[in-house]
């Protein structure tokens, strides 16, 4: 069986994969890191999106191995010990979730806006961004909410946002 | 109002977890030396299985065993029933089919299971369950609930002659007709509810595993009511007896209703785990998960309303065909039935409704409850009806719902209900001033200037919740008793456990029932922990749907709680050589009435557990009661939603401009929570109205089986809502809440399909909405303007 | 997805070499539609070749009159680039609308055009702005590159290098979604160059991207969205669904190229 080095939340783990293992298998199965979830199987939900060196990507949608000697930041990894980052402590300030099963995919998505395009994000950006993620329980207006909030957060000195990545 | 008390806006105590990735999902559970199991599903929707070769499917790698449902037959293990009995017209009862949880003779839509494999993995499964040969006669299928009962339909089951399961009424027949023999005007329609698909984000899964020392089974598995689930899966399934199964729902990612009902896959995984005495797992993906969770709605209704010449509501009345799908889901047979027709006074004065519903088997995913579970159903019908006897009579629809809303209570309607309490002209006028009602010409002109139709609707909504007296429920045919318990578990150290029946999948009971603790004892909420979703450590509970949990699950909590204060105020008299009596206890302190004598809360809880200030004769050591609570009526939330858009008639395009939602749920425990619940049901309520439409062809295939054909509601679709409440507590329950958790997805599909009609200039808009649809619909309308 | 083979060549001629060994080999790009078609089991592939390792292959350049972007550039690359948004924006906005962020983080061109998806974006651009695909073998003209559904002109062991697209005068593109794919319902590209006038249409056509040549005279003598008022695109060949009939896609094909046009200015 082939191998693959990751660095997964900055640590560096070498694990042998079947060629046809998909990222989030190796993050969910593998390094039993379960915060990444799976949703669908056509690659819309948004559960699974975690940051491959830097950048958000459907880890259901990426092979085990095209991962190798990649930087992977999970759900898991974005807190800065027991510090939450701000788009976390923002989804929970303004009840940015509720069964919680896309917020990981959510949160991750809402940090690569942040990291693309800046702390001050109006409503209309927010909503376009979040094309690829779906929520079935919030209607969508408190991740806005948090999402936007998060954003001001990160810009306005969340060291922990940039210490994470 | 404490911080963390009743009303306050605390943030929630479960999501740590959730936004750190350390929930616990069923699928992130493994169990040592678990196997996989993945399911053969039929590819046809009706066909005969002639014949099932494992043979070489069984010598591929990895595989452990692969079991059919001649082997289920064979260890007796009894099918899947659905829970409430119906009863038709003529008094015969309704025709329930066999559900084995493995088809063994015929099966009866796409993707009933007819084999499961065990492997290794799940590759190997899967891989396996392909080159399992099943040899079908394939049958004619029917998916339209219209045609089902038509002469020469394709059978399904052949306990239910025409495919008719039972054809029910409800109401005054000769009242009503009289009522329409009268009238001055009469309003019809002809509405087709559409099919959905539930589609909680996280899919159904269950891990099964078999103690052989014991004899006992566990299951883990997305459930809304564990115990529910193990008393079916024990009574009649015959897995286990109720004291040797084990059911854990843990964390589960969203349910709305579809993860009510027992289903096939995790009878299996008990069976086969007993079978391979290995832990089996089974993960449904979301290809699998369209075909195989309960879908919700799916009627065909024609809907007539009389009025007299003072434009008074004088009667109403429907004929329902409403699809059931392939077999009777667990609590199929009440949604359009009791959930449904009881609604149908919706918040009016209406002297006679005659209600006719006929249940009919198709070849199709099985039906059952969804967000709001018959509720949307007649809300969608009264409020579309009352919306466009508005137009045809040239009232503003505003005005003619103040001339024909209930205004005195209690009120009893002609179709069971005794609504309690409420002002519904309180929440229109409020949601009328929210969006600029009278403003909306004007915004309706700038529109036009721009190319673009605009558009208002009004839905004006009522539902019961919170069901309902066991007593009730059981004279209309209920199987179960819908009370709930609790169990308050102090601690010696001051700390508080709650055992409850009911199960968050999202509501964020951990927070709202620890509001409730905390304002009842005084103590911080961070020493009040939530404990639900476990058959082992809550004796019984009967789960969460139908927006119960606040108003049934939480005065169970606070009866447990009345009698945790009166136990802990006899230990505070023996502390204090005072009489019970004299006890007051406020803000966690109990102090002897007209003295300053007091103790704490935490001295309480020791003295009750050391026990060395008083006797056991005198009083039992300990602090822990527990209570059932069994509603005394249904609670009737109710409300305002106004939806306007705006309309591009070239590419038939909505967007949704404003949106105002106007509610009455009693009194609230924390209105984050409850503002969160209605935005989540209106986006729902939205997506049937605009997106979504589970749709099969005429073979019985699911044409819209992944998210690339089933438009689920994204963040661009959607606007911010303009959300507010009015209050009338409610009367039955010593909390005074009414719920919350439907009201969203109910009220909204009525006000959105109104606003685009109103938008069009006609009525014949189908919903889901589509931007085809809207434009084709739009060309009408502009048509008809011309003319 | 099934049990497949893996390899990952440091060079073209490896790649090319694999193709032509393994009857079944597929090109592994950014797999954004590969692998979603991999793990609904619609495509199993005995062999995977994972280009990502195969130098020279990503990037954008202008090459004189013509902006040059290789196989495994990724959508998001394409968007950002600003030789791309000052040679060509039109590529931009649709680059800017394909997907969502994540997708654009993986997906490349070179993927997109191969796959052909009669819903995609990419193909509408390649067809309108006549641009030329170079492969491993040779040069394929936009008009002989899509033969219908998911096929291409690209032979078995053929790897397409990059794209090249002659910068126009004005270009235009105009997306209506899918609402449940959001992938484009209609997609109209509308581009303007020294050669002529070039409209394409996505997302409606039965054997996929197709050119309106009655818009692209009405919008040689008129560039202006009211030159192609009066043009209908006729319904025969068109896509019906579940999400639009082939009159819808077909109007749609017209009010969106004339939004097409009015955005290229």
């Amino acid at each position: 069986m082939p191998n693959v080095t990751v660095t997964v939340n900055g640590k560096s783990h070498t694990v042998d994969v079947a060629p046809e293992t998909l990222l989030v298998e190796l993050i969910r199965e593998k390094l039993r890191l379960t915060g990444t979830h799976v949703g669908c199987d056509t690659s819309q939900c948004g559960a699974c999106v975690v940051h491959v060196d830097g950048a958000a990507v459907k880890s259901c949608t990426m092979l085990a191995m095209s991962a190798d000697g990649a930087t992977v930041t999970t759900i898991e990894g974005l807190a800065n010990g027991s510090t939450l980052h701000p788009m976390q402590e923002a989804f929970r300030e303004h009840h940015g979730l509720q069964c919680g099963f896309c917020t990981p995919g959510m949160i991750m998505t809402a940090v690569d806006i942040v990291n693309r395009k800046g702390g001050n994000l109006d409503e209309h950006t927010i909503r376009d961004e979040l094309e690829g993620n779906i929520c079935r329980c919030t209607g969508y207006h408190n991740i806005v909410k948090a999402v936007g909030a998060g954003a001001r957060a990160m810009a306005g000195g969340g060291k922990s946002a940039q210490a994470a990545e | 109002m404490s911080a963390t008390g009743i009303g306050a806006a605390v943030r929630r105590k479960e999501d740590q977890r959730f936004i750190t990735g350390t929930g616990n999902y069923t699928s992130d559970i493994t169990r040592p030396g678990e196997v996989r199991a993945y399911f053969v599903r039929s590819p046809h929707a009706h066909a005969t299985i002639d014949k099932i070769d494992v043979s070489a499917a069984k010598r591929m790698p990895g595989v452990v065993d692969i079991l059919t449902g001649a082997d289920l037959a064979g260890d007796k293990i009894g099918g899947l029933i659905c829970g409430w009995a119906i009863t038709s017209k003529d008094g015969t009862p309704m025709k329930m089919g066999a559900h084995p949880a493995i088809a063994a003779d015929k099966v009866r839509c796409v993707g009933d299971a007819v084999a499961v494999v065990l492997a290794e993995t799940l590759l190997q499964a899967r891989d396996a369950a392909e080159a399992v040969q099943v040899d079908y006669g394939v049958l004619p299928a029917v998916v339209d609930p219209a045609k089902a009962t038509a002469k020469g339909a394709p059978q399904l089951h052949d306990v239910a002659p025409n495919n008719l399961i039972y054809d029910w009424h409800l109401g005054d027949k000769a009242a009503t007709e009289a009522a329409f023999a009268a009238a001055k005007h009469v309003t019809k329609l002809d509405i087709i509810n559409n099919r959905l698909v539930p589609n909680a984000m996280e899919p159904r899964a269950a891990i099964a595993e078999y103690d052989q020392g014991n004899d006992a089974l566990t299951l883990w598995n997305t459930s809304q009511n564990p115990h529910v689930a193990r008393l079916v899966i024990s009574a009649f399934v015959g897995m286990a007896p109720e004291h040797k199964l084990r059911v854990i729902a843990p964390d589960v990612g969203g349910g709305f209703g579809s993860k009510i009902f027992i289903y096939p896959e995790e009878v299996v995984a008990l069976w086969a785990a007993r079978r391979v005495k290995r832990p089996v797992k089974w993960v449904s993906d979301r290809s699998e998960a369209f075909l195989t969770d309960a879908h919700g709605r799916d009627h065909v209704t024609h809907a007539e309303l009389a009025t007299d010449a003072n434009h008074k509501i004088t009667g109403l009345r429907v004929h329902t065909i409403a699809n059931i799908g392939s077999y009777m889901s667990t609590f199929s047979s009440s949604v359009p039935t009791y959930l449904y027709a009881t609604l149908l006074s919706g918040q009016y004065a209406i002297p006679a409704i005659y209600a006719e519903v006929d249940a009919v088997y198709t070849n199709t995913a099985p039906v059952d409850a969804y967000r709001g579970a018959g509720r949307p159903e007649a809300t969608f019908v009264v409020e579309r009806l009352v919306e466009v006897a508005a137009r045809e009579l040239g009232l503003d629809p505003a005005e003619f719902r103040r001339k024909n809303f209930v205004t005195s209570f209690p009120h009893q309607t002609p179709v069971i209900m005794t609504y309690d309490a409420g002002d519904y002209d309180a929440s229109m006028t409020k949601a009328m001033e929210m969006i600029d009602y009278k403003n909306f010409g004007k915004r309706k002109a700038e529109s036009e200037k721009n190319g673009k139709l605009r558009g208002i609707g009004f839905s004006t909504y009522i539902e019961a919740c919170g069901i309902a007296p066991s007593q009730a429920v059981g004279s209309l045919g209920a199987g179960v008793g819908l009370w709930e318990s609790a169990e308050v578990r102090v601690n010696p150290t001051g700390s508080v456990e709650i055992l409850t029946g009911s199960h968050s999948h999202g509501q964020g009971h951990e927070t709202t029932f620890a509001q409730l603790v905390s304002d009842r004892l005084g103590v911080p909420i961070d020493t009040v922990s939530i404990v639900h979703g476990d058959t082992d450590k809550v004796q019984f509970g009967m789960g969460t749907y139908g927006s119960r949990s606040g108003a049934v699950g939480m005065s169970a909590i606070s009866k447990a709680l009345d009698k945790i204060e009166d136990k802990a105020k006899k230990v505070a008299g023996y502390m204090m050589e005072a009489a019970a009596d004299d006890i007051e206890f406020k803000d966690g302190k109990f102090t002897v009435k007209g003295t300053d004598k007091s103790v704490g809360w935490g001295d309480v809880t020791l003295n009750a557990y050391i026990a060395h200030k008083f006797t056991g004769g005198q009083l039992e050591p300990g602090l822990k009661e527990g209570a059932f609570y069994d509603p005394t009526n249904f609670t009737f939330p109710a409300g305002c939603h106004l939806a306007e858009v705006e309309i591009d008639p070239e590419t038939g395009k909505i967007t949704i401009a404003n949106w105002v939602a106007v509610d009455d749920f009693g009194n609230i425990i924390n209105p984050m929570i409850v503002e969160g619940q209605v935005h989540g049901g209106i986006a729902q309520g939205v997506g049937q109205a605009m997106l979504e439409g589970a749709h099969y062809n005429a073979d019985g295939q699911l044409v819209t089986g992944s998210f690339m054909d089933y438009a689920m509601p994204r963040a661009a679709d959607l606007p911010s809502f303009k959300v507010d409440t009015t209050v009338t507590p409610c009367p039955s329950n010593p909390l005074g809440i009414k719920g919350c958790g439907e009201a969203g997805a109910i009220a909204s599909p009525a006000a959105l399909i109104n606003a685009i009609t109103n938008a069009v200039g006609h009525e014949n808009v189908p919903m889901p909405a589509t931007p085809s649809v809207v434009w084709k619909a739009a060309q009408g309308g502009m048509k008809k303007a011309a003319e | 997805m099934y049990a497949f083979k893996y390899e990952k060549p440091w060079s073209l001629a490896a790649a090319a070499a694999l193709l032509s060994e393994s009857g079944d080999a597929k090109l592994l790009a950014g797999g954004q539609t590969l692998l979603p078609a991999m793990k609904l089991r619609l495509a199993g592939p005995s062999t995977i070749i994972d280009l990502s390792k195969v130098p020279g292959l990503s990037g954008v350049t202008r090459e004189g009159d013509n902006l040059v972007i290789g196989a495994l550039t990724k959508h998001v690359e394409v968007m950002n680039s600003a030789e791309v948004q000052k040679s060509i924006p039109a590529l931009a906005h649709l680059v800017s609308v394909l997907g969502d962020p994540a997708v654009r983080n993986r997906g490349t061109i070179g993927g997109s055009l191969a796959n052909n998806d009669p819903s995609a974006d990419y193909p509408a651009a390649v067809l309108a702005l006549n641009g030329t695909v170079h492969t491993n073998k040779r040069k394929i003209a936009a008009d002989d590159f899509f033969k219908g559904l998911f096929e291409t002109a690209l032979a078995a062991d053929e790897i397409i290098e990059r794209v090249s697209f002659p910068v126009p005068e004005k270009a235009g593109y105009e997306k209506f979604r899918n609402p449940a794919s959001r992938f484009a319902l209609v997609g109209v590209f509308v581009a303007k160059t020294k050669d002529g006038v070039r409209v394409a249409v996505t997302g409606a056509g039965e054997s996929g991207v197709f050119r309106v040549k009655e818009m692209e005279a009405a919008l040689a003598k008129d560039w202006s969205p009211k030159a192609i008022e009066g043009v209908k695109v006729s319904a025969s060949g068109i896509i019906a669904d579940l999400h639009g009939t082939a009159d819808y896609r077909a109007h749609l094909a017209g009010v969106i190229a004339r939004r097409a046009v009015a955005k290229a200015g």
